[in-house]
């Protein structure tokens, strides 16, 4: 797989400036309601401490709490199946939905399902999916995978979103009213919803003592795929499950004020059991994970709850855009979980941050976010995965900086600063600092130059 | 009290002038201090982009200069904080971890150390949008975090320049959102960098102040060069300029 060119890509979106500051401000307006969503709770740094604890107890004993999950929703009449990667997941599927000749596949949201591939993999084994949630449907009509994980279609304008219902839906293209393109979709997914021969979801919690999926929602749409076709399917990360329903009181309040501010979302849905006449299966997906879990350094992404927080605070995912990582996960968490598929495709993002430290600030389960995009950086150098011009630039710097004497001829006044620059400071040619930028201004003296005329004696000798 | 004065690679070569009343600064509080005359760099430009190899040598020439010192003192948050809370490239001594734990920002030692309650001297009746570095604000805990809503609001570079004569502040849009500099990110991801710099100054610009000042000048150097592709002539200051008595 070719290597994702993070920078190329956020390139052409900053150039794109209508979507550019579409993205920054709403996104940006996710993070204020977040603070001022968490500014009503007294006890939010409390509640943040006690989530990061139950997240690493529950992964310091997942095993345990897994085979609880699965006793617990066996015992209701859920049927629980284990996926050691993507691709069983996708064959544990199929073979269930072929068991039953679906045809047609109603579902809700679910990044896990993005990371699977999994639609590609039905359809083309003449599976029909239909997307139930609005913004994954618009991803999903523009061919598109998404760009938020909370708001897949975040990055679109109205305008983009009634271009894209004229053509599929015959919807007038010069109507891009919220509540008329919010209807367009539902008179053409409502019909859809009805008819699927099996339902699918994702999972926010899987809860160890009850067996309960729970689901977090405000369009209703996962509560209908669950429950209108007789067949429902869980997929679930094995790093959502939780010990407890009383854990849910700690989780359920930080999940939704971090990603969008509100209190609580229209419905939280507990899935225990299959309707009358019905089945549930829960498909129970590694992929990677316990991997994962074995990186001293790294095993922290696994706490995260999705809640996005990170994406939003980020000053650089929201004017790259979120199909700038060419990942399944994006922003600060996707930088810091995406390695862990696959090292080599991934190698340039964890370069794709400023260290700023806002996403840890944010992080609702408390990972160390931006201290593990720096423990990256090292990651990739160790595997030889850093860019030969960059790697070239820093042997250059290393010689001139660990050198006194080869760094003051670098660091004379005047041009010779200036061409000298990005040679050690930058690294890059003059053109990547100067394509957006005006350079520093030569100067006439150096400080050094200005230290050693002006203060010529220091502890009685003369330098 | 010994201090050692480091003055940033980037200070040295573009921005003399901030180390001038950095020096004269010290000097007028009585400080004795030493600028180590073999100095070059922290290593963070290396270092920040993984190649931790090659920040060794340049981190063990900074061990073996300023080890020594019962305090030094930089006027960055951007070095400060690398030495402080990154410096693992080089070898795990007592004098590294010495040369960490000594490590402060020119405002930090002014502020929690001197505490310097007046700077007589100085006096700067204009307009000021203060911005502060993340490395400042959440690397070193110099200001409180707009991010952690129940914390008592504070900033030390604020209040250093509070206690000169005639200062106001402005206040802006997304204060302690990121100028987008980033070391060597300003450079990986040149775009990006830019576009942030641009709202940033988008933001400061719709108060109109007078000047722009940091602690920081890495992000002074990235938003001085945004401001100037965008034909703006902009005053940019550093804090350490202000309190040793600098006008407009």
């Amino acid at each position: 797989m070719k290597i994702v060119d993070q920078a190329a890509n956020a390139l052409s979106f900053v150039e794109d400036k209508v979507h550019e500051s579409h993205f920054d401000r709403i996104i940006w307006m996710l993070r204020t309601r977040r603070d001022q969503a968490a500014r009503e709770v007294p006890e939010w740094e409390e509640l943040r401490e006690l989530a990061s604890q139950i997240k690493e107890h529950t992964l310091s004993r997942l095993g345990d709490y897994l085979e609880e999950f699965e006793a617990s929703a066996t015992k209701r009449g859920v049927h629980v199946h284990w996926a050691r990667d993507a691709h069983e997941h996708n064959e544990i599927l199929y073979s269930i939905l072929a068991d039953h000749q679906v045809k047609n596949l109603i579902k809700s949201k679910s990044m896990l399902t993005e990371e699977c591939d999994t639609r590609p993999y039905l359809q083309r084994r003449s599976i029909t999916v239909t997307e139930t949630d609005l913004g994954e449907r618009i991803q999903q009509l523009a061919d598109e995978p998404p760009a938020h994980i909370v708001g897949p279609a975040w990055q679109k304008t109205n305008e983009d979103i009634a271009e894209l219902f004229a053509k599929n839906y015959g919807a007038d293209p010069n109507n891009t009213d919220a509540a008329y393109l919010a209807g367009q979709m539902r008179r053409n997914t409502r019909p859809l919803m009805e008819h699927g021969d099996a339902g699918m979801t994702g999972a926010n919690f899987a809860v160890a003592e009850s067996g309960a999926i729970v689901t977090v929602t405000n369009e209703g749409n996962a509560d209908i795929s669950a429950n209108a076709p007789k067949l429902r399917i869980c997929s679930v990360g094995i790093e959502k499950v939780i010990p407890k329903n009383e854990h849910l009181a700690v989780f359920i309040r930080l999940l939704t004020r971090s990603a969008t501010g509100e209190r609580i979302t229209q419905y939280t849905s507990h899935f225990l059991a299959p309707r009358k006449g019905g089945e549930m299966h829960v498909i129970l997906v590694d992929n990677g994970r316990s991997e994962r879990l074995g990186m001293d350094n790294f095993w922290h992404s696994l706490k995260c709850i999705r809640c996005a927080a990170c994406m939003n605070t980020c000053p650089v995912y929201r004017r790259s855009g979120g199909l700038s990582y060419g990942s399944t996960y994006m922003g600060p968490i996707g930088i810091i979980m995406m390695p862990t598929f696959d090292v080599r495709r991934y190698s340039e993002l964890p370069f794709s941050s400023t260290l700023n430290g806002s996403c840890t600030n944010v992080c609702p389960v408390k990972i160390n976010i931006h201290d593990q995009i720096y423990a990256w950086r090292e990651v990739m150098e160790e595997k030889n995965q850093i860019k030969f011009v960059k790697k070239e630039a820093m042997i250059v710097a290393d010689k001139i900086l660990s050198n006194p004497h080869l760094y003051r001829i670098a660091a004379t006044a005047g041009e010779t600063a200036l061409s000298a620059l990005p040679r050690f400071a930058l690294y890059n040619t003059l053109n990547a600092w100067g394509r957006h930028r005006e350079l520093p201004h030569p100067v006439k003296q150096t400080f050094h130059e200005w230290y050693k005329e002006n203060r010529p004696v220091q502890d009685g000798k003369e330098k | 009290m010994r201090v050692g004065l480091m003055v940033p690679c980037y200070v040295d070569m573009f921005y003399p002038e901030v180390g001038i009343a950095t020096v004269e600064l010290l000097e007028k509080l009585k400080v004795d201090f030493e600028y180590p005359y073999d100095q070059t760099c922290c290593g963070q430009p290396m270092a920040n982009s993984g190649c931790y190899e090659e920040a060794k040598a340049t981190e063990e020439l900074f061990i073996q200069l300023f080890h020594d010192y019962d305090y030094i003192v930089a006027p960055s948050g951007s070095c400060t904080h690398h030495i402080r809370n990154k410096f693992s490239a080089a070898a795990a001594t007592p004098e590294r971890e010495a040369v960490s734990k000594k490590m402060l920002d020119l405002v930090e030692f002014l502020h929690d150390v001197l505490k310097v309650d007046k700077f007589p001297w100085a006096s700067f009746p204009h307009k000021v949008a203060l911005h502060t570095s993340c490395s400042a604000i959440r690397g070193l805990g110099m200001a409180s975090m707009s991010e952690l809503v129940h914390q008592k609001s504070f900033s030390k570079p604020k209040s250093l320049l509070e206690r000169v004569d005639g200062v106001q502040f402005v206040e802006f849009e997304r204060p302690d959102e990121c100028c987008g500099f980033g070391g060597t990110f300003s450079a990986t991801e040149e775009a990006v960098a830019a576009k942030i710099g641009y709202d940033k100054l988008a933001y400061i610009d719709a108060q109109h102040p007078d000047c722009i000042v940091s602690s920081d000048m890495s992000c002074l150097m990235h938003l001085q060069g945004c401001a100037r592709r965008m034909k703006q002539e902009k005053r940019f200051l550093h804090v350490a300029e202000i309190l040793n008595g600098a006008s407009l």
